[in-house]
């Protein structure tokens, strides 16, 4: 049962950080899939200190508030200063992530928070938290519920504003001169990464959400040339590290979130030596 | 009537003004040409036209009315290298995106919005690649799809961003017809544009445009050495480009 509960919780994020990512990288916006989960820390910790507790919602509104700052700033720096995208990319977020590594080593003795547990993450304990209810009904491990809110919540936004985002995505300028609102499809979007990163870092940590969010998409970008496939395939490769992950952790009693992001990156590879990307004429129609 | 107006129109980037007091009025029903040297602001009068580059001062003006009062008359076409031709999706997904409309972006796309589509596929002859991925398309027929994409949205206006840049004979030619087929039909056309051979025998008018605006008018009043020279000035090997031109007035300079 445990196996099944890590298992499920790692697809549910999985496919969540698939699909968001896919939208990610054709909007060349990979890299600031990375600032955002690594800029949520210090969300994460003020929400934290100033709640007191590790309820979820502060800290899905620190965090995602955070998230949209970062995407704020790195468009500051960008757009008015005329500094380079990444290395705009590249202050915002290492700045905020100190921030937040400051705030856990000053407060580590008052919160239960700590670095290793935000880095890396834990997924093993997934099946501790269970959700009792008042009348002592156990409704299984907190994350399943949560992770699946989630992706209930991603899917519904990319079925209701899957033509919004499709033309913002392809073609920002005609889109605008459509009189559509960018900015909010933008920020909608950035939005939608700030929480799941959030929701993520529970279980695999702030470094490895980005291997989820960005390795299954681009493996699926290699072989399908269809926008709707491309999500398809990509939850895919998403589902399929998170099982390959979990085993091969097992196999060698080793970190379950590191062998999730490995599985996903040796899937990369192996679709890419498959050849299928050197001849265009064999992507999937 | 008058198609667009602009009215002391200056925008700037970092303070450095790129297009500098333009002020004209442009018919209807005439295919326009805007011509101008590298660097002399034509693709930023299309956005400042379109609202995509915020204006220092000045304003313009859409059939006498606010561009957003008017969106649904205006259709843009921008340059073809603006976008990411790999992005996945077919020809037909991207012509549809000529139906999107702000209010109903939620709505789910009509049987009549996908006729209207194939409709303007089959004007530029490219309905046979409408399930083509895009990704496979050679630059003309980029182009072409850009031009239905616009076609779709059943505009009064159109404004095309140097349509005619890196496309084949055959892509030049249809969009030359379909250019003149709009013209019949009473639409604006407004292309930017910036090869003067050509200019000469694409255009019914013209803005002649370097930072400021040289002159603009039927093209019978604009196309002399002496405003070319002035909007082009200092450029030499454009300069001995328009002596030949001048020289063989009479011959068609495309052949």
């Amino acid at each position: 049962m445990e196996a099944f509960w890590i298992i499920l919780v790692g697809s549910l994020i999985a496919v969540s950080c698939a699909l968001l990512g896919s939208y990610l990288i054709l909007r060349k916006m990979a890299m600031v899939g990375d600032a955002i989960s690594h800029a949520v820390l210090p969300g994460i910790v003020i929400a934290y200190l100033l709640s007191g507790s590790r309820e979820t919602l502060p800290m899905l509104i620190g965090a995602a508030a955070l998230g949209v700052l970062t995407t704020v700033i790195i468009e500051l720096f960008h757009k008015k200063s005329n500094l380079q995208m990444d290395a705009s990319i590249g202050i915002t977020f290492t700045w905020l992530f100190a921030i937040g590594i400051i705030l856990i080593s000053l407060f580590a003795g008052q919160v239960d928070l700590d670095q290793d547990c935000v880095l890396y993450g834990e997924i093993a304990y997934v099946p501790l938290d269970l959700w009792i209810t008042d009348s002592g009904y156990n409704m299984g491990p907190r994350t399943v519920w949560i992770a699946s809110g989630l992706l209930l919540l991603l899917l519904l936004f990319i079925w209701k504003g899957y033509r919004g985002l499709f033309i913002t995505t392809f073609n920002e300028e005609f889109a605008k001169a459509l009189g559509i609102g960018v900015a909010f499809w933008h920020y909608a979007l950035m939005g939608a990464v700030s929480l799941t990163t959030v929701i993520s870092f529970e279980s695999v940590g702030a470094i490895l959400v980005v291997a989820l969010l960005i390795v299954p998409p681009a493996t699926a970008y290699l072989i399908t040339t269809d926008l709707k496939k491309m999500l398809l395939l990509s939850s895919i490769f998403g589902i399929l590290s998170a099982i390959g992950g979990y085993y091969l952790a097992v196999l060698i009693n080793g970190s379950i979130a590191g062998a999730i992001a490995s599985v996903a990156g040796l899937l990369f590879l192996s679709v890419w030596v498959t050849g299928l990307v050197k001849n265009r004429a064999f992507k999937l129609n | 009537m008058i198609s667009i107006e602009t009215h002391n129109l200056t925008v700037s980037y970092n303070r450095r003004p790129v297009l500098w007091n333009i002020d004209f009025e442009l018919p209807t029903g005439k295919i326009i040409g805007i011509i101008g040297p590298n660097g002399s602001g034509k693709t930023t009068l299309l956005k400042a036209i379109m609202g995509l580059v915020p204006t220092s001062s000045g304003y313009v003006k859409i059939f006498d009315q606010d561009l957003n009062d008017v969106r649904s008359r205006v259709s843009y076409v921008p340059q073809r290298e603006s976008v990411d031709w790999d992005f996945p999706a077919s020809v037909m997904d991207i012509v549809l995106m000529g139906r999107y409309k702000k209010d109903t972006l939620f709505k789910r796309i009509s049987k009549a919005d996908k006729d209207l589509a194939a409709e303007a596929l089959e004007k530029v002859n490219m309905l046979e690649y409408s399930n083509r991925q895009i990704s496979q398309l050679s630059g003309g027929q980029q182009q072409r799809v850009f031009i239905a994409r616009s076609l779709a949205q059943g505009a009064d206006i159109y404004i095309m961003d140097e349509p005619f840049v890196g496309v084949d004979a055959a892509t030049e030619e249809a969009i030359l017809k379909l250019l003149s087929d709009m013209k019949d039909e009473g639409k604006t056309v407004v292309v930017v544009h910036h090869d003067l051979q050509t200019a000469k025998d694409f255009f019914d008018w013209i803005v002649l445009l370097n930072t400021r605006m040289v002159a603009a008018g039927p093209i019978e009043e604009i196309f002399n050495e002496k405003l070319l020279q002035e909007a082009y000035g200092g450029k030499l090997n454009v300069l001995s480009q328009v002596g030949d031109l001048m020289k063989e007035k009479a011959f068609d300079v495309r052949e």
